[in-house]
């Protein structure tokens, strides 16, 4: 039985007009394609790399690894306190410019200029390249021309976005399209709280997308973290989204859930009982300035009085997670292989008052990493066996349409990237 | 010798080694143990926190000192030994296998 509407065409897929054949993971198990996405995907799109509260002041800098980009990049609050990126390399030998330690390590902090560590090159806040050691030995050398190679950087809402593509042309604004311009005026500089995560996983990128892009799984994967009568109930009930969306490129899901407080206190946990907090967040929202039908019109697009979060899939590899209890949760997925990558998961909440506000946050954050790692290991048990290969064709169900669709415009860009 | 928490949760004491700084030490500490010390820790812990509710509201974290900040701290370890007691019957996540996730960034206090 359907519990919300669905389209006029009896689906969602059909709606979007995705066919409803079985899918193939070939994109998935495959490192030639991997190869050809690096270059068709990830050295040509819009990647969010962080936060500007990650640059507070005037020579705030730090390094994002853009592996399957091939790429490092500094991103640096320059002295005229706009934020750039710039390729980390220097020009003199090619070295990495800024790292501590270890070369493949990211790292971050406030200077004056970055110094290479080999031969002490110099270059300031904008990239200019300020000092050359024992300049005289070299012939003839123009240090106009040696700056450090820039990289295409925009902020929507915040969010610190770099193109690798040196002929790219097209605005950051534009790429977000209807999600982004529908989103904006969210008050995420009021997030400033935050609780980062970091997990290696053995699975194709997109595979971890797939994960967090449908609910169809949250029943029965995670049915131990209900109360014993409550996960019946779920399992029972299954999951169907309020709605979903497709922006060209982008995608979103928009779902029930986290009422609080809940009707019947035995439906959840103990601590979370004694927290008023659990997955969705504190049961009680902080003041954000915006009640929740005041959010902006991208969020709980349906107005749904039982709405719970809604997920945005920025494509490729940027998930943005608003959750009705006022915060925020990222995903990011960084390939390194065509059969791992790391993944990032990152909370925004606003600063807690009190103790006991800081342990309900910590109650949600927490909970998600117990979901996620429920999920990560899933996700390497689906890897290994799509690349034995036993089985080509999967079918996907009505509320795996988003799955269909980041599969379909990969192999579309790909495909675009090769004529 | 000093309390190491506030004197209203003085039966914590014996859990003093639960006060652990950061996310990633407190897991690891969960995963280290059996689910004996587990249960042993979220007994004399949950009560408290029940209790606790109207004392934590009035902690304000700017300035928090050192015996709030165990109490806050052990809090956070009762968070995550709730799931192994309330959910698991385990210390690992079930089916979680070699895969872990780490907290690179975390609040101060």
């Amino acid at each position: 039985m359907a519990h919300f509407p669905k389209p006029s065409e009896g689906s969602w897929t059909e709606h979007f007009e995705i066919d409803t054949q079985p899918v193939s993971y070939a994109d998935s198990i495959s490192p030639e394609f991997y190869e050809r996405e690096r270059d068709a995907i990830f050295r040509r799109t819009w990647l969010n790399v962080g936060r500007v509260e990650q640059l507070p002041r005037k020579g705030s800098y730090f390094t994002k690894e853009l592996d399957a980009a091939r790429a490092s990049v500094i991103v640096v609050r320059g002295t005229d306190g706009e934020v750039r990126a710039f390729h980390n390399v220097c020009r003199h030998r090619g070295n990495k410019l800024v790292w501590d330690d270890y070369p493949r390590e990211e790292t971050k902090g406030t200077c004056r200029a970055f110094t290479c560590k080999y031969h002490a090159w110099r270059y300031d806040l904008e990239g200019k390249l300020s000092f050359v050691q024992q300049e005289s030995e070299f012939f003839d050398l123009d240090k106009s021309r040696y700056g450090l190679l820039p990289v295409h950087t925009e902020v929507w809402e915040g969010f610190i976005f770099v193109n690798l593509d040196p002929d790219n042309t097209r605005t950051l604004k534009d790429y977000l399209g209807r999600f982004g311009a529908g989103i904006e005026g969210y008050p995420f500089h009021k997030l400033t709280q935050v609780h980062k995560y970091r997990a290696e996983i053995g699975s194709n990128w997109k595979l971890f997308i797939d994960a967090f892009a449908e609910f169809y799984h949250a029943p029965i994967l995670h049915s131990g973290q209900y109360v014993a009568e409550e996960a019946a109930k779920v399992k029972k009930y299954g999951y169907e989204a309020l709605s979903y969306d497709i922006d060209g490129p982008h995608s979103m899901v928009s779902s029930w859930g986290g009422i609080a407080p809940p009707k019947e206190r035995a439906m959840v946990k103990p601590v979370e009982r004694a927290l008023r907090s659990g997955l969705f967040g504190a049961w009680e929202a902080p003041d954000i300035g915006l009640a929740t039908e005041e959010l902006p019109p991208a969020v709980n697009p349906t107005r749904s009085k039982v709405w719970g979060m809604d997920s945005f899939v920025f494509f490729p590899n940027f998930m943005l997670l608003i959750w009705r209890p006022n915060w925020v949760l990222t995903y990011h997925y960084w390939p390194t292989s065509y059969n791992t990558h790391i993944f990032e998961g990152t909370a925004y909440f606003v600063p807690p008052e009190n103790a006991f506000q800081r342990l309900q946050q910590e109650l949600a954050v927490v909970s998600f990493k117990e979901y996620g790692l429920q999920d990560g290991n899933t996700l390497e048990a689906t890897q290994t066996m799509l690349e034995s290969r036993t089985l080509d064709s999967f079918p996907l169900c009505d509320q795996e349409v988003l799955l269909r669709h980041l599969h379909s415009t990969a192999r579309r860009f790909v495909d675009e990237y090769a004529k | 010798m000093a309390n190491v928490f506030p004197a209203e949760f003085a039966a914590l004491e014996p859990f003093a080694d639960w006060a652990i700084h950061g996310e990633r030490a407190r897991y690891a500490k969960r995963i280290a143990s059996t689910m004996e010390e587990l249960q042993a820790f979220y007994d004399v812990a949950f009560p408290l926190l029940e209790k606790g509710t109207a004392y934590l509201e009035k902690v304000r974290l700017d300035g928090i000192g050192d015996e709030d900040t165990h109490l806050l701290w052990a809090f956070c370890s009762l968070i995550t030994v709730a799931f192994p007691v309330e959910s698991w019957g385990q210390p690992r996540v079930p089916d979680s296998g070699p895969s872990s996730i780490d907290a690179v960034v975390e609040p101060a206090v």
